[in-house]
């Protein structure tokens, strides 16, 4: 029962959250793979949700100067210039010296990669923030999203740490936590996500989830068919450790070179665990702290017989 | 009850009895978290628009709830965007209705130090007074002792983003005042397209539209950033590659375009007409052209007089060249049996010469290349010729002769191409082209803003031609423009050199009326036949009544050209204080224009400037805070011009049409009224007009006649007497005998019976339908979505689309299937409206002695040229020659190596002025001192010159600081560092950057040599919330001489680490690097021995 709480397998996050008769849970698909960079998806976020801007400052990452996901950043471009050596190694000159490249400048013949990718909250099924937040806050809704209700939040910042992503923080200049609500207010007209409608290239898509994995396997089989060996989806799989993302990505190479984790696990896994060792540990004190004087009381008698 | 309800909603309550023990879900909602509705759904009302930044168009949605603009987002019914924004148009909330905007009119006294309040009425009375006065002041009756009835001292500049009906009335009411510098952003941005495209086809517009990329099975994009500048258009080349298509980048720089694309091939900046010679060398020498096209769609078959001679017979220039005088005389390039042998030189002489023989052609005047859309209406309609491609002097010959030393090694000598990424893109381009496979071109401003602009698309169109893929689906050239409305503003058009519709303006000549005039003008054959019924339509919408059979229809009281009054030269005359008026609408030439230090110390010696616009533009504070003020070269105290702001109204609110790059009409609704001061500059345009209507209406002098006779009468509604843009559209559309609104530019008549506006928007009003306004969603129409909008001409969607089917009319393969000749019923049939004369079959051969429209072949594709015929060889229209021939940008580090001995375009326009000093050039002594190529370019997230991105916090924080691009090589060779402070110095001026060091800008080898680039984006401007040099500051003024447009794609540069000096320090540095490169007035220019 604690098991399916807070972690391992999660089929129906919006009915156990006591939605009953819930849609069927949504989510994003985002394949990278036809992404442009265009940060439409920054903008048309913050115009829709109303997000301050937040920072002017050239970070000399590529082109992307938003840095990471926060409090007033929920969609967030990453840029990733990557020099892919060529397959074949250099023919020697027929001195039988061998052209290398100089140090710092692609290899001649190499090919050039830019890997551009939108990240976004993963809106887990197993969502940490959501199961810290010590005020009901943060919820389940009946799409299956995880949203932070600005009225009740009270800027404990429970919520911050919990995220295995690094996805929510707290505002500054206000103090409460924030973070993508996968556009709750539109999806309960029936309308679409603000990132999703503007994409150009849809690279980011919109749907049930279930719709969006099986596009999504099709998708990744395409593209490795076509020799993109890199290609991978990262947040599709309801055995990992967070139960699988309802915002779930194709990448083209690593985790980790998008600066994804590659193994996110839900913070609260091991809650039930922890309490029950917190618990023995407990017990063991209490009945250490028993015997201590239960002991030489029975000694005692004992002895006197 | 109450307590109950109070209980149920009890959060912890709710945990303990209902389905949520735990409290993650339904039990923890707040009541504002139920109650929750998007405010696209609570609003009053959801207004169809149109996005107010690029050319793609796309749908806006705009919701008002309270009579304010709450949330604008796309438009899913758009065929072009489905949808989609992107970063700029999903800004627009924040561009309409943030802080940035001003609403109050500003006032700089001459020689003030502050911004005052005015009221607007004072305001425009004070306007129109001045406007007044200096016409009077400056009026010249005639020049030379020829009638020119006009003014050269006022101006105007602006807008491609402000709607046709605002640019008819600014050239209407300007062209009645006497005004010929009219100018808009489309001088400095696609010029050069007008003139390419429109001497190889007919008309100087893309051939085909977006969506129709999905059926191309290769596209190279090149002079262009297509998934940066038009991402939303972009999903159409996603739509192709998805499909299979292979896609080709070449471009200086590794972009989000490359990222998403096949190949991506780096090429220098400037040699993009070496390039595309390479492959019409390979085309040709493989015998790879689509051949049956050729042969009938093609002047290949066409023999040239054996005059001409070509740039390889006399070492890289062709017959004709008057070097003194900068021009050739192209009698020598027409085709034989034409009559014209006249001499070189006089306009005068040629044109008499012209007017004797109707069937020759002349020197066309400046700004003449752009006029038709052809500017080449004079060819012999029946010019012999050999259809077996053999004879020596047949332009397929003359071709190769012309293209045979642009062989792949020579390709990589002068782009830095290698060798096998040049034969890959000859193998793509050549496997995907022919009947069963067509490919398409997409270019940019990497292409048009060159000296020899028009003939870098004059290259494309001659491959295109080639490889037979005009006018097919999947095929042809989309010149990707750049504004909302720019290609409206060329065809309306707020350009000195052109009528609507692409009349040429006249030129001053002693005795011209109105039917010399056309006579000199038109075509035998084709539809340029009836430029009588479009002249005399255009001169009775304009004047109305007033224009009868007996005063030629008030043809004279059009001002007169007397040469070429682009906005460079508008800029010379403002320096040399000819001009002292000036209107800037929606344009900032401090920061978007070449040479933006001339601009300013320009309106420094202006009497008074009016500026419209959203912000407080660098081009309207430049007196109080510009960089002349912090190098002291000016002083606020000193400077005695005049300004007025007018704060301007958004698209939101205001009615009116944008024609897009697919050549769309698309009608934008007003969605709420303008705040405070702001007015449309549909609004200012009317009532100036109608104050200096009001306040000459009991004038007797002469010079006032003309104002009087314009007509000047439309409705005008609401609280703010804002006139009806649907009236001026009507207008533009015209109406015949009756009233009626017309259908179609057929039924314009030469006898003053019909009116219109701009001929080529004729139908747009059609059955008194607003056609601009259609929006059937693109889910209940095929592929081509005809009933969404209406594009010019005639709602023709892919152009010269008869050449998808052969000359029996049937398709050249199922595949490419598009319009074909439907025998039963004896019409052109198919997918879109066919682009020629319905009922004209296949096989149809004109009697001798048809003229017009009547002169059309079955098989003559190009219904707007004098032969019928696409031009492989160009034998008239051109300044630069009929055959596109790489030449050296202006300022280059390299000699040719084609022509050593003639590196640069013997005809590019240079002005020799201080502070437009040029630059040594390869081997020239100094060169050395600028030794980097420079490249200019866009960033996705801002917009033109700032005034629309760079005020807006969400697009100001994507892209905040200006940067260069430098190789990692370069860097090291200099010592600049990432993120570091670089400063950029030319011979104009100096700027300062941030430091991106990058992979993506490449090191290349050409001419045996490494050369590096220098890349930078050039938005920014000081004024803003996020501000910078303007790149501009460096770039010089050296045109092309058919487009007037500036070379800014590339130049030479120093570049150096650390932030540049400030204040005198700065012109110090810059004339200490003038120095040292031993630059005088005659750098630059073509020394002969």
């Amino acid at each position: 029962m604690t098991d399916s709480l807070l972690s391992g397998p999660e089929p129906d996050p919006a009915g156990d959250a006591g939605h009953a008769g819930a849609p069927p849970r949504v989510g994003f698909f985002t394949d990278t793979s036809v992404c442009i960079g265009c940060k439409a998806c920054e903008v048309a976020c913050k115009e829709w949700n109303a997000i301050p801007e937040d920072g002017l400052s050239l970070t000399g990452m590529s082109y992307d100067n938003t840095v990471s996901l926060g409090a007033s950043t929920w969609r967030h471009v990453a840029f990733i210039e990557q020099s892919v050596p060529p397959s074949a190694p250099p023919v020697p000159a027929p001195e039988g010296r061998t052209e290398l490249p100089l140090a710092g400048e692609a290899p001649a013949g190499g090919d050039l990669r830019w890997l551009m990718s939108s990240d976004v909250c993963k809106h887990c099924t197993h969502a940490a923030c959501l199961d810290v937040c010590p005020t009901g806050s943060i919820f389940r809704t009946e799409f299956g999203t995880v949203v932070v209700q600005e009225d009740i939040c009270n800027g404990c910042g429970y919520c911050v740490p919990a995220c295995p992503y690094g996805v929510i923080d707290q505002r500054p200049s206000d103090g409460r936590a924030f973070k993508c609500t996968l556009c709750y207010d539109r999806l309960g007209a029936g309308q679409e996500p603000a990132c999703a409608k503007a994409c150009p290239t849809e690279s980011i898509q919109f749907g049930p989830l279930d719709e969006l994995r099986a596009r999504a396997a099709l998708r990744v089989g395409q593209l490795q068919a076509a020799g993109v060996a890199g290609a991978r989806l990262y947040g599709h799989d309801p055995g990992d450790g967070v139960g699988g993302d309802a915002a779930f990505f194709l990448l083209l190479d690593e985790p980790e070179v998008y600066g994804l984790p590659p193994d996110p696990v839900v913070t609260t896994r091991d809650l039930p665990a922890m309490w029950r060792h917190a618990g023995a540990a407990a017990l063991s004190l209490a009945g250490g702290l028993a015997l201590s004087f239960a002991l030489p009381a029975m000694l005692r008698r004992t002895v006197r017989r | 009850m109450g307590v109950r309800r109070l209980l149920r909603g009890w959060p912890a309550y709710r945990q303990l009895t209902g389905g949520d023990p735990l409290g993650r879900g339904r039990a923890a909602m707040s009541g504002r978290t139920e109650a929750l509705r998007p405010r696209t759904d609570t609003a009053d009302r959801v207004v169809a628009s149109v996005c107010p930044y690029c050319a793609v168009g796309c749908g806006q949605q705009v919701y008002v709830k309270d009579e304010r603009v709450v949330q604008i987002e796309g438009d899913p019914a758009s065929p072009v965007s489905r949808g989609r924004l992107c970063p700029k148009g999903a800004a627009t909330l924040q561009l309409t209705t943030g802080p940035a905007r001003h609403h109050e009119v500003l006032y700089r006294r001459p020689y003030g130090t502050e911004w005052e309040r005015l009221d607007l009425d004072t305001a425009m009375d004070m306007i129109a007074e001045r406007v007044i006065e200096l016409r009077r002041a400056t009026w010249e009756w005639e020049a030379d002792g020829r009638r020119v009835a006009r003014t050269l001292g006022i101006a105007s500049l602006g807008g491609a983003t402000l709607d046709n009906e605002e640019n008819y009335l600014i050239k209407k009411l300007l062209t009645g005042l006497g005004v010929v510098q009219v100018e808009n952003q489309a001088r400095v941005c696609h010029s050069s397209t007008v003139a390419g495209l429109g001497t190889s086809f007919g008309r100087g517009g893309a051939t085909t539209f977006m969506q129709d990329l999905q059926h191309a099975d290769c596209i190279v994009i090149e002079g262009s950033n297509f998934a940066e500048a038009h991402p939303v258009g972009f999903q159409w080349v996603m739509e192709a590659k998805a499909r299979g298509a292979k896609i080709i980048h070449v471009d200086p720089r590794f972009t989000r375009t490359s990222a998403l694309c096949d190949l991506h091939v780096p090429i220098r900046a400037g040699t993009d007409i070496a390039f595309l010679g390479g492959l019409i060398h390979h085309v040709l020498t493989e015998e790879k052209d689509f051949r049956e096209y050729v042969l009938a769609y093609t002047n290949a078959a066409t023999l040239v007089s054996e005059d001409f001679r070509d740039t390889e017979d006399l070492d890289g220039v062709f017959s004709g060249l008057d070097e003194a005088e900068r021009r050739y005389d192209p009698a020598s390039w027409q085709y034989e049996g034409t009559d014209v042998q006249a001499p070189a030189g006089d306009v005068e002489q040629l044109r008499d010469q012209r007017l004797r023989d109707a069937a020759s052609s002349s020197h066309p005047p400046p700004g003449h290349a752009e006029t038709h859309g052809a500017g080449g209406p004079q060819a012999h309609a029946g010019a012999p010729s050999d259809p077996t491609l053999r004879h020596p002097r047949c332009v397929y010959q003359i071709l190769k002769r012309h293209y045979a030393r642009y062989t792949p090694e020579m390709v990589e000598r002068t782009c830095g191409v290698p060798r096998e990424t040049f034969a890959e893109v000859c193998r793509a381009l050549t496997e995907n082209s022919g009947r069963e496979r067509t490919s398409a071109f997409v270019y940019a401003v990497g292409w048009t803003q060159h000296s020899t602009g028009s003939q870098y698309i004059r290259a494309a169109s001659v491959l295109q031609l080639l490889l037979g893929n005009i006018g097919r689906p999947g095929g042809g050239i989309q010149a990707l423009r750049g504004h909302a409305s720019i290609q409206g503003s060329s065809d309306i058009p707020t350009l000195f050199n052109l009528l609507p519709g692409y009349l040429p303006m006249p030129h001053a000549h002693t005795h011209e009326d109105l039917d010399t005039f056309v006579a000199a003008s038109r075509t035998d054959k084709g539809f340029w036949g009836e430029m009588r019924a479009y002249t005399v339509s255009l001169l009775k919408a304009y004047y109305g009544d007033a224009a009868t059979p007996a005063n030629d229809f008030c043809f004279g009281h059009l001002p007169r050209l007397t040469g070429s009054h682009s906005t460079y030269d508008t800029v010379l005359a403002q320096l040399d204080g000819v001009c002292k008026g000036y209107f800037l609408m929606g344009e900032n030439p401090a920061v978007g224009s070449a040479n933006t230090r001339l601009q300013r110390l320009g309106m420094a010696r202006l009497d008074w400037l009016v500026v419209r616009d959203f912000s407080l533009i660098e081009s309207a504070t430049w007196w109080q805070d510009g960089p002349e003020i912090e190098t002291g070269e000016l002083r606020t105290e000193d400077i005695g011009t005049e300004v007025f702001f007018l704060p301007a109204a958004s698209h939101t609110e205001k009615s009116g049409s944008f024609t897009n790059t697919n050549r769309w009409l698309q009608w934008h609704h007003a969605a709420v009224e303008p705040q405070g001061d702001a007015r449309s500059d549909l609004w200012f345009m009317y009532h100036l007009g109608r104050r200096i209507k009001e306040k000459l209406a009991a004038s007797t002098d002469p010079m006032d006649r003309m104002v009087q006779d314009l007509t000047w009468d439309y409705p005008v509604a609401g609280p703010l007497q804002e006139p009806v843009a649907a009236a001026v559209l009507a207008e533009i559309n015209g109406h015949g005998p009756d009233g009626a609104p017309l259908s179609t530019y057929t039924e314009l008549k030469d006898d003053g019976s019909t009116r219109c506006g701009c001929w080529i928007y004729c139908g747009v009003f059609a059955d008194g339908v607003n056609q601009a306004a259609r929006r059937t969603p693109h889910t209940e129409q095929d592929w081509v979505a005809a009933r969404w909008a209406w594009s010019w001409p005639a709602n023709r969607r892919i152009l010269y689309n008869r050449a998808s089917a052969a000359p029996d009319g049937t398709p050249w393969s199922a595949r490419k299937a598009y319009v074909w000749w439907d025998a039963d019923h004896g019409r052109w049939t198919g997918r879109d409206v066919p682009d020629f004369i319905p009922d004209r079959a296949p096989d149809h051969v004109p009697p001798p002695g048809a003229t017009g429209p009547d002169a059309l072949r079955g098989d003559d594709p190009f219904i707007m040229q004098a032969d019928g015929k696409g031009w492989l060889y160009a034998p008239s229209g051109l300044h630069d020659g009929p055959l596109p021939t790489h030449y050296e940008p202006q300022d280059s580090p390299f000699t040719s190596a084609l022509h050593p001995g003639r590196s640069r375009s013997p005809t590019r326009q240079l002005y020799v002025r201080e502070g437009n000093r040029y630059h040594p050039s390869g081997d020239e002594p100094g060169a050395g001192v600028y030794p980097y190529v420079l490249t200019t370019y866009r960033l996705t997230e801002h917009f033109t010159a700032g005034g629309m991105s760079r005020w807006s916090p969400y697009l100001a924080e994507l892209q905040p600081e200006l940067f260069c691009e430098v190789s990692p090589r370069l860097a090291a060779e200099r010592g600049l560092e990432h993120s570091g402070w670089a400063t950029i110095i030319t011979a104009r001026n100096a700027i300062e950057a941030r430091v991106a060091v990058t992979d993506r800008m490449r090191t290349l080898t050409v001419h045996g040599r490494p050369v590096h680039q220098i890349g930078l984006p050039f938005h920014w401007g000081p004024n803003g919330v996020v501000t910078g040099d303007a790149p501009n500051e460096l770039v010089a003024i050296a045109l092309d001489p058919n487009s007037h447009i500036q070379e800014d794609k590339a130049l030479t540069a120093d570049i150096r680490p650390g932030r540049r000096p400030r204040g005198p320090a700065l012109p110090r540095l810059v004339a200490d690097y003038r120095r040292r490169a031993g630059i005088t007035e005659h750098t630059g220019e073509d020394q002969r021995p």
